[in-house]
């Protein structure tokens, strides 16, 4: 089945996934199509972060299914490393590779799984360094830097790969206030150069700005989607008013 | 308010010094051990019946055997550490594998040798082992001493097997996530993100493993391998068994083994340190 553009590059349905006996996903099903953002938000143990790790396969699905450009993650001889090429993913805690400078953090997984000239690997990984503003800090390593220089790192390692598809796991949740913005900026700016993105977080006025679609999940089913206005101004579900009521 | 210094709280002092560990052990203390050695030979002096050399001078005629005895030693040690590490890594790298059944075989054999005397094992290998091993018209001689590195290689693979497995597991699971986010196959993760990590935290636990291990070489001695203890039982035994000759003999087999061991301890100490501060 070929996969085409105008078909959601992700598309999620009727997903359930289950930690031993304790479900976590209770059936969620939602499309992203190509050049869309979408942000999942919702209480904490809601299942937003493990919904988007079911999309690059970091958790394996009980039942139901994820196309990503057509491709089924729930089957088992799905070929992982091929499905992450096309999906990257940013974390919580950076996940920089201590041992390695910023510029080798970004340049090591073009080099060593795309197998792509080194010459053009670093003038790549130059630019995206650029792009998330940290020209000066190439050479540095890991623990030179701040929280959120950090996880700018890890958007431009992450863009290295050339990805179809960014997910982002609640990626200012441990930063310090002051930083949070410059990774919001990052974030933003690759939404508007067009990349398809999935963001759990709880900015509330990040998700509202830059989203095309907000879902609210909560106990493992989505209550209540929309686009943004209409979700923050015109909410329905009383759990999601609820919630809302607290956070903003 | 001119009670400036009254309410100053401890906490707000300029921090101290902490003291150098008052046990630590600095160049001048093995010239005090070595002075007690040749010291504990004086009262012979005194004893000193003109037949009879004193027990300096015994010491000093077998010192060059003796010596040569302990190069032995620390010959063992260190094959018996490369043979050790080298199966222990990839045994180590078996706990850790995602095949159940590697995984099963790598755990059950660092288990066992983890937990057998090591003085067992070396009769094990010495009695085991052929002394020579037949390929077709080729024979190859395994001596006493090359059967003693095998059978001391197995305690030190164990120990070094989960030393891998640990330092592997200790990572966050993070590194793991990240690198396999980014399409590194499970080979590349391991080579490339993981074990680069890992060497800096092993390092300490390992030197302290060699150490030990070279403090057990001399359970060769057991087993007739002729090594520093062998040597000096012989050395002893040749000098008709003078009692007072004891003391000073063993005496300088412990410091001989003290100056070598103790600059490893030493500087493992200083490396656990150095990468606390790191991590």
């Amino acid at each position: 089945m070929a996969w085409s553009e105008d078909q959601p590059m992700v598309s999620i349905k009727d997903l359930h996934k289950s930690f031993g006996a304790l479900e976590v996903l209770k059936g969620i099903s939602m499309d992203v199509m190509k050049g869309e953002v979408v942000c999942i938000i919702g209480p904490s143990g809601s299942g937003k972060s493990t919904l988007i790790r079911c999309v690059n396969a970091l958790n394996d699905i009980q039942q139901g299914s994820i196309l990503v450009e057509g491709q089924e993650v729930n089957d088992h001889n799905l070929d992982k490393l091929e499905l992450r090429k096309k999906v990257g993913m940013v974390f919580q805690q950076y996940n920089l590779f201590p041992h390695k400078t910023a510029l080798e953090n970004i340049m090591m997984a073009p080099l060593l799984v795309l197998k792509q000239d080194k010459a053009e690997v670093e003038k790549l990984a130059r630019q995206l360094i650029k792009k998330v503003r940290l020209e000066g800090k190439e050479e540095s390593y890991p623990g030179e830097l701040s929280g959120g220089q950090q996880q700018r790192v890890a958007i431009a390692r992450s863009l290295a790969m050339n990805p179809d598809v960014m997910l982002f796991d609640e990626v200012t949740a441990a930063l310090d206030p002051e930083t949070v913005n410059e990774v919001l900026l990052a974030i933003k700016e690759l939404a508007q150069d067009g990349m398809t993105c999935m963001l759990v977080t709880h900015e509330m006025a990040f998700a509202r700005e830059i989203a095309d679609h907000i879902y609210f999940t909560d106990r493992g089913v989505i209550v209540e989607h929309g686009p943004p206005d209409t979700f923050f101004d015109d909410a329905k579900d009383p759990r999601t008013v609820e919630f809302l009521g607290q956070i903003l | 308010m001119k009670q400036k210094n009254n309410n100053v709280l401890p906490v707000m002092m300029a921090p101290r010094n902490r003291q150098t560990d008052p046990f630590r052990l600095k160049a001048w203390h093995g010239v005090v051990l070595a002075s007690i050695v040749v010291l504990a030979s004086i009262p012979a002096f005194a004893a000193e019946e003109p037949t009879r050399a004193s027990m300096f001078e015994v010491l000093v005629r077998w010192m060059p055997l003796l010596l040569q005895g302990f190069v032995f030693n620390v010959v063992i040690s260190i094959s018996a550490m490369a043979v050790g590490t080298i199966t222990g890594a990839a045994l180590g790298l078996g706990q850790i594998s995602l095949n159940g059944w590697v995984r099963k075989f790598a755990w059950i054999t660092t288990q066992f040798f983890r937990n057998a005397p090591w003085l067992v094992l070396l009769f094990f290998a010495m009695f085991l082992l052929p002394f020579e091993i037949k390929i077709g018209s080729l024979i190859i001689p395994l001596p006493d001493w090359l059967k003693a590195i095998f059978g001391l290689s197995l305690p030190v693979m164990a120990n070094v097997s989960e030393i891998v497995r640990g330092g592997v597991i200790s990572l966050p699971s993070g590194q793991w996530e990240a690198a396999e986010s980014l399409a590194f196959s499970r080979t590349q993760v391991l080579w490339r993100i993981i074990l680069p990590q890992c060497v800096k935290r092993m390092l300490p636990p390992w030197m302290n493993l060699y150490s030990i291990l070279t403090m057990a070489t001399v359970l060769a001695s057991i087993v007739g391998v002729s090594e520093m203890m062998t040597l000096t039982g012989q050395a002893l035994a040749a000098e008709g068994g003078r009692t007072d000759l004891l003391i000073p003999f063993y005496s300088f087999v412990l410091l001989m083994f003290f100056i070598y061991c103790y600059p490893i301890a030493r500087w493992t100490i200083r490396l656990e340190k150095k990468f606390a501060v790191i991590n």
